[in-house]
């Protein structure tokens, strides 16, 4: 009879339980600690295009699109973003144009969408989809003082395509696909006569078509087409109103192409005629009014067409320069910037088209840093109080970053070079130097209370609204946490990055302010038009013991030229203050880079770089080095997940390569390869566990007090494969087609470990692996849901290692070295559990000891990142689990993994266009610091198991210190009146 | 207080004279009173007090010898209303169920001294005693086990050992491209 009644409780308490247990994980921040230990910069990236708003609407901003797909409207006045769309990698954009004066014109994706965003507030007004054979150079025109309809068109040609938008609603007008074979069009111009619109386009490689367009309804007028003698390249400007200058296909000479109503003249030009010694590759940019100048990567010349005669250069610019395009003054004329390098400095010249040769403002810049070479220059007029014309211009320049230059000063400048990080490492900061005064410790000491004050009357809710706002700044601007010293809790770091323009800059943890950067002259565009690349980062050196004294160092690994096999470069730089230390310009390629474990006698590390011959080369090159490495050569081996030729190949090293002399390089022998059968597998992603990856125990405790032993190998590789069918996106193959492989292998001996077969799912995989468990993400075909499953691994041979006398005793083979050569016997459990998000980015939190729970950090589609606690992804959970298992602290299983938003550790912030996200310990166990970085940066601290080792911020030490004294006052007055008792109960 | 006290009191008279001996026999036995009659007995009386004594004595000493029965009954209930979850009401029963028989263990000789006497036994009491107060200790013992405070599972003593170095190593991954 009694049983019956108590299920229900059961439940209940279960239910309890499992709340409660909920309650315990979900680890968020209160509102008023946001912005205490976290920052969110926000970056747009390098500008490509710009476009003013015009001087009537009185606003003074700037529309700019950038090449991390970002279209922003920023302030002119001080630089910052008024708003801001990050637009997908898979629709890139193209062109930007303004329409109407209230509306941003975007064309993407190859001419096939254009949006049409509202100014003053990003808010996309329409969208239109044109069908359209996807060109590389889509055009975007539009039309100006149109009397022919209503409203403003705009044409967007693309290939053998024009179409006619209205610009109010995005509505096609009309649409005409010319008919001619392999016709490009290149230019669409406006006639002098409205009504009338050109299309000049190429077909083939020699035929030059011009088309006479009624703008009111796309109907062909005159159609012309001319052969020309001698190929095109496809580069063709505007020279004037009439007049078309062309590129032939060698680069040796240009077609000045005059076209009047109806006709089609031509005149051929040697560029070797107007400019000498051109021997790099140059481009044609158009200034109109019969000025065009010739730009090769180091000069930039200006020429002037003298109707189609003939082209005369006018001024030669010899140092690295950039020209703005024209820009039409109210006058009828047009002016255009030209910025050139000069030294430290930059200068910058306008002048009119009119008169090319003069110039109107020539001004002298400072640039406070170095910032590299001017590549792009966006020209804007203003007038001035005395109604005449003043010019500002915004100014790329190599690093990415974007300037504003006003009067001969740069007004404001923007980092944009971080909204494309590389690679990113970290470094201590110097250690606090002795013989702090006392005179300010007290002054310390006295904030140190005021502020205790301030917090304990928040605490006991006696702080009015000023002093609650006070309590929020002096908390927020914690002058401790920004200092340029090394803390006890290891929170101060810096953060050292590499950017995609190979500028390395360094930010402070605390507040994310650059403490330095270096433009690398190594990785810098040469003269020959070669665009190196950055490639990663390393620690070269940290010093400990016995090279204390010295800085930490980092390496900076790039690469010389696009291809694989050019040539890599290293530059190593002082951590502390930037300073390039070292340049070298390796001889030979790099294809992989690894570093070692092992470090020389100056506590450099050792690294090795495969090139593409596979020759491993040893740095750095210094004979400890060598004999360090030489000892533990045997035993170091490399592996190549070769994602083309579906094969991963395992390799030893051998002494001395045979071709050259060289004692620092080694051969290379391939021991294993593991070949997928193309027809059915097709690798989509390696992984491996993170070198500086700390793991506190081999065993784990589970509730019954038995052991398991994990297989703890740092050389253990997760592959997955996709079948080819599936290797597209999702919804491009049927369920019985898609399989999703994973493999675990043991880089070594190219041991398969583990092998497990999703069927019916398919990526875009990503995992993280950490200690003995792999954790990743695919997509479920069949049960049309994202998927995240985990796979533990755990050592069998150790378990029978369970006498407790022979552990007292220690007569173990637990703590014996482990060879990857005796064969491992693991057991593996896995399990696996429905998703919401899809994943862009997937890491786990690193603490100092690795005795803190993990979370596994989830950069989630919407640009957030989710900590998801790893007791989510035991493969021990059970619907049911018994009372043991839920002391161990294993949660029910669910079908699918909770995503609670308390959890988003990135709080109201997006860090746009998420890429990457590193977690760093700190020197407290319970904290790592995690930096997370795309278009935006964001960094904050994380406590997975809370903070247990320390006490958090919020602690009122003024209340603890009251309490103290107030203990010790009841203490004195109880033993007073107990004296005072006590002599009247004598005197009784 | 002492010395106050000691002061108050000069002098004291001692009015009762207790002792048989110094009773006069100037006064006259009362009536039907005769002194030989107890005084004849005396002897045999004695040793019957004695001999009564030595059994209470050795009767007493088997019950305080058996106390810890019932104490380690109490306990073993406390234990089991305690659960078998660390908690404080568990820990601080099972430390006082460690606690009680050492202290006990300590002051053998003490709980015995009352009893002490050549004659009788107090030996086996007092084995019984200390093997029911180890008992009692085992019981706690036990329960610390099944606390799960004592290292008595290969997880206590592996749950901190440090991973074992790896011989080889093995970098590398997907090439720069």
């Amino acid at each position: 009879m009694a049983a019956p009644p108590r299920r229900p409780l059961l439940i209940l308490l279960a239910g309890l339980f499992v709340v409660a247990s909920l309650a315990t994980l979900a680890e968020a921040i209160y509102e008023d600690q946001v912005g205490l230990a976290d920052w969110h910069q926000k970056y747009i990236g390098k500008v490509k295009k710009a476009v003013y708003h015009s001087q009537k609407s009185g606003r003074r901003r700037v529309v700019v699109l950038t090449e991390e797909n970002v279209i922003s409207s920023l302030d002119l006045r001080s630089g910052d973003i008024f708003w801001r769309h990050v637009i997908d990698k898979n629709d890139p954009l193209d062109q930007l144009s303004l329409s109407l004066g209230k509306y941003v014109l975007t064309l993407s994706s190859g001419g096939t969408i254009l949006r049409a965003w509202n100014l003053p507030d990003g808010q996309m007004i329409w969208e239109t989809n044109l069908q359209t054979s996807t060109a590389s150079n889509p055009q975007l025109h539009v039309m100006s003082n149109n009397k022919v309809a209503k409203d403003n068109l705009v044409l967007v040609s693309a290939g053998r395509w024009i179409y006619a938008v209205s610009s109010i609603d995005g509505s096609i007008s009309w649409e005409k696909e010319f008919s001619l074979d392999g016709l490009e069009i290149k230019q669409v111009l406006q006639s002098p006569e409205n009504g009338i619109v050109y299309a000049v386009g190429i077909a083939g490689s020699s035929k030059l078509a011009l088309y006479h367009l009624s703008a009111k309804t796309g109907e062909v007028l005159k159609d012309i087409q001319e052969s020309l003698p001698g190929e095109l390249s496809g580069e063709i400007v505007l020279g004037s109103d009439n007049v078309l200058v062309a590129l032939n296909k060698a680069r040796s000479s240009l077609f000045l192409i005059e076209f009047n109503s109806g006709r089609i003249s031509y005149n051929k030009v040697h560029v070797s005629d107007l400019v000498q010694d051109l021997s790099e590759t140059f481009k044609l940019q158009s200034l109109s009014n019969g000025v065009i100048a010739l730009r090769t990567p180091s000069t930039v010349s200006l020429l002037e067409l003298k109707d189609t005669d003939g082209l005369e250069v006018v001024q030669r610019f010899d140092q690295p320069a950039a020209l703005s395009d024209a820009l039409t003054i109210a006058e009828k004329d047009e002016a255009f910037a030209v910025v050139q390098h000069v030294g430290s400095q930059i200068e910058f010249i306008v002048k009119f088209t009119s008169d090319a040769s003069g110039k109107i403002i020539r001004e002298k810049v400072n640039i406070d840093q170095h910032r590299g070479n001017v590549e792009k220059v966006f020209l804007n007029s203003y007038i001035r109080t005395d109604k005449s014309h003043g010019f500002r211009a915004l100014v790329v320049m190599e690093d990415h970053s974007l300037l504003l230059i006003q009067q001969g000063e740069v007004v404001w400048s923007r980092e944009d070079g971080l909204a494309s990080i590389v690679d990113v490492t970290t470094s201590e900061l110097p250690v606090e130097k002795d013989g702090v005064s006392v005179a300010d410790v007290e002054h310390n000491l006295f904030e140190w209370l005021k502020g205790h004050m301030l917090k304990l009357k928040g605490t006991l809710m006696l702080a009015n609204a000023d002093e609650v706002a006070a309590i929020q700044a002096l908390r927020l601007k914690s002058s401790e946490k920004n200092k340029m010293t090394r803390d006890h809790n290891g929170f101060r770091k810096l953060l050292i990055v590499l950017t995609k323009a190979g500028k390395v800059i360094a930010l402070h943890t605390g507040d994310g302010r650059i403490i330095w950067s270096n433009l690398l002259p190594s990785l810098r565009a040469s003269r020959f038009g070669v665009m190196p690349s950055a490639l990663r980062i390393y620690q070269w050196q940290v010093p400990h013991h016995s090279v204390m004294r010295e800085n930490p160092s980092v390496l900076v690994v790039g690469k010389s030229g696009a291809e694989s096999s050019a040539p890599g470069v290293f530059s190593i730089l002082d951590s502390y203050s930037g300073e390039e230390l070292n340049a070298m310009k390796l001889d030979h390629s790099v294809v992989q880079i690894i570093p070692l474990t092992l470090k020389d006698l100056s506590e450099q590390r050792l690294h090795l770089i495969v090139d593409s011959n596979s020759n491993a080369h040893l740095y750095p090159k210094s004979p400890d080095a060598l004999d360090v490495f030489l000892h533990e050569m045997p035993n170091l081996y490399f592996y190549s997940v070769d994602i083309l030729t579906n094969v991963i190949r395992g390799y030893s090293l051998q002494k001395s390569c045979d071709t050259e002399g060289d004692e620092y390089c080694f051969r290379t022998k391939e021991l294993w390869s593991i070949i997928f059968p193309s027809d059915s597998e097709r690798i989509a992603i390696s992984e491996t566990r993170k070198m500086n990856e700390v793991v506190h125990t081999q065993a784990k405790t589970i509730g019954d007090h038995d052991v398991m032993y994990k297989y703890l190998s740092k050389n253990i590789v997760f592959v997955a494969t996709v079948s080819p069918k599936a290797a597209g996106d999702i919804g491009s193959a049927l369920p019985e087609e898609a399989s999703l492989v994973v493999y675990l292998i043991d880089a070594v001996t190219g041991r398969i470990l583990h092998r497990v077969t999703h069927h019916g799912a398919q990526g875009p995989v990503h995992a993280v692996l950490s200690e003995n468990w792999v954790v990743y993400h695919y997509f479920n075909l069949r049960a049309h849901r994202f998927e995240m499953a985990v796979i533990e691994i755990y050592d069998q041979s150790r378990a029978d290692n369970k006498d407790v006398m022979k552990l007292i005793l220690g007569k173990h083979n637990l703590s014996a070295p482990i060879t990857s050569y005796a064969r491992p016997e693991v057991v593996v459990k896995s399990q696996s559990y429905f998703f919401t998000h899809s994943v862009k980015a997937m890491a786990v939190t690193q603490t100092a000891k690795g005795i803190t729970s993990k979370q596994l950090l989830i950069g989630t589609i919407s640009d957030q990142v989710l900590a998801l606690d790893k007791r989510y992804l035991d493969p021990r959970r059970s619907a049911n689990p018994t009372q043991q298992e839920k002391e161990e602290g294993i949660i029910p299983l669910t079908d699918s993994l909770p995503i609670i938003p308390q959890s988003f550790v990135t709080h109201s912030h997006q860090v746009e266009a998420l890429r990457g996200i590193v977690s760093i310990p700190a020197k407290l166990e319970s904290t790592t610091l995690v930096f997370t970085y795309g278009v935006d940066l964001f960094y904050t601290q994380l406590a997975p198991s809370r903070t247990y080792d320390s006490l958090t911020d919020e602690f009122s030490y003024a209340l603890l210190l009251i309490t103290i004294a107030v203990l010790v006052a009841a203490i004195i007055v109880t033993w007073i009146w107990s004296e005072k008792k006590e002599l009247r109960d004598k005197w009784r | 207080m002492e010395k106050g006290k000691g002061l108050a009191r000069r002098w004291a008279v001692e009015l009762h004279d207790a002792s048989s001996s110094s009773a006069s026999p100037a006064v006259p036995d009362p009536p039907g009173f005769t002194r030989s009659a107890p005084d004849a007995d005396d002897a045999a009386g004695a040793r019957q007090r004695k001999d009564s004594e030595t059994a209470w004595k050795a009767q007493k000493a088997w019950e305080v010898a058996q106390a810890p029965f019932k104490n380690l009954m109490m306990m073993g209930f406390m234990m089991w209303m305690a659960g078998s979850t660390v908690h404080l009401f568990s820990i601080g029963i099972t430390f006082s169920a460690l606690w009680q028989p050492i202290s006990a263990l300590r002051s053998v000789g003490k709980v015995f001294e009352p009893f002490k006497d050549p004659r009788v036994d107090t030996i086996a009491p007092k084995l019984l005693f200390i093997a029911l107060n180890l008992a009692a200790m085992g019981l706690g013992v036990w329960k610390l086990n099944t606390l799960g405070l004592l290292p008595t599972n290969p997880s206590d003593w592996v749950s901190s050992l440090a991973p074992a170095r790896e011989v080889e190593y093995a970098g590398g991954g997907i090439p720069l491209i």
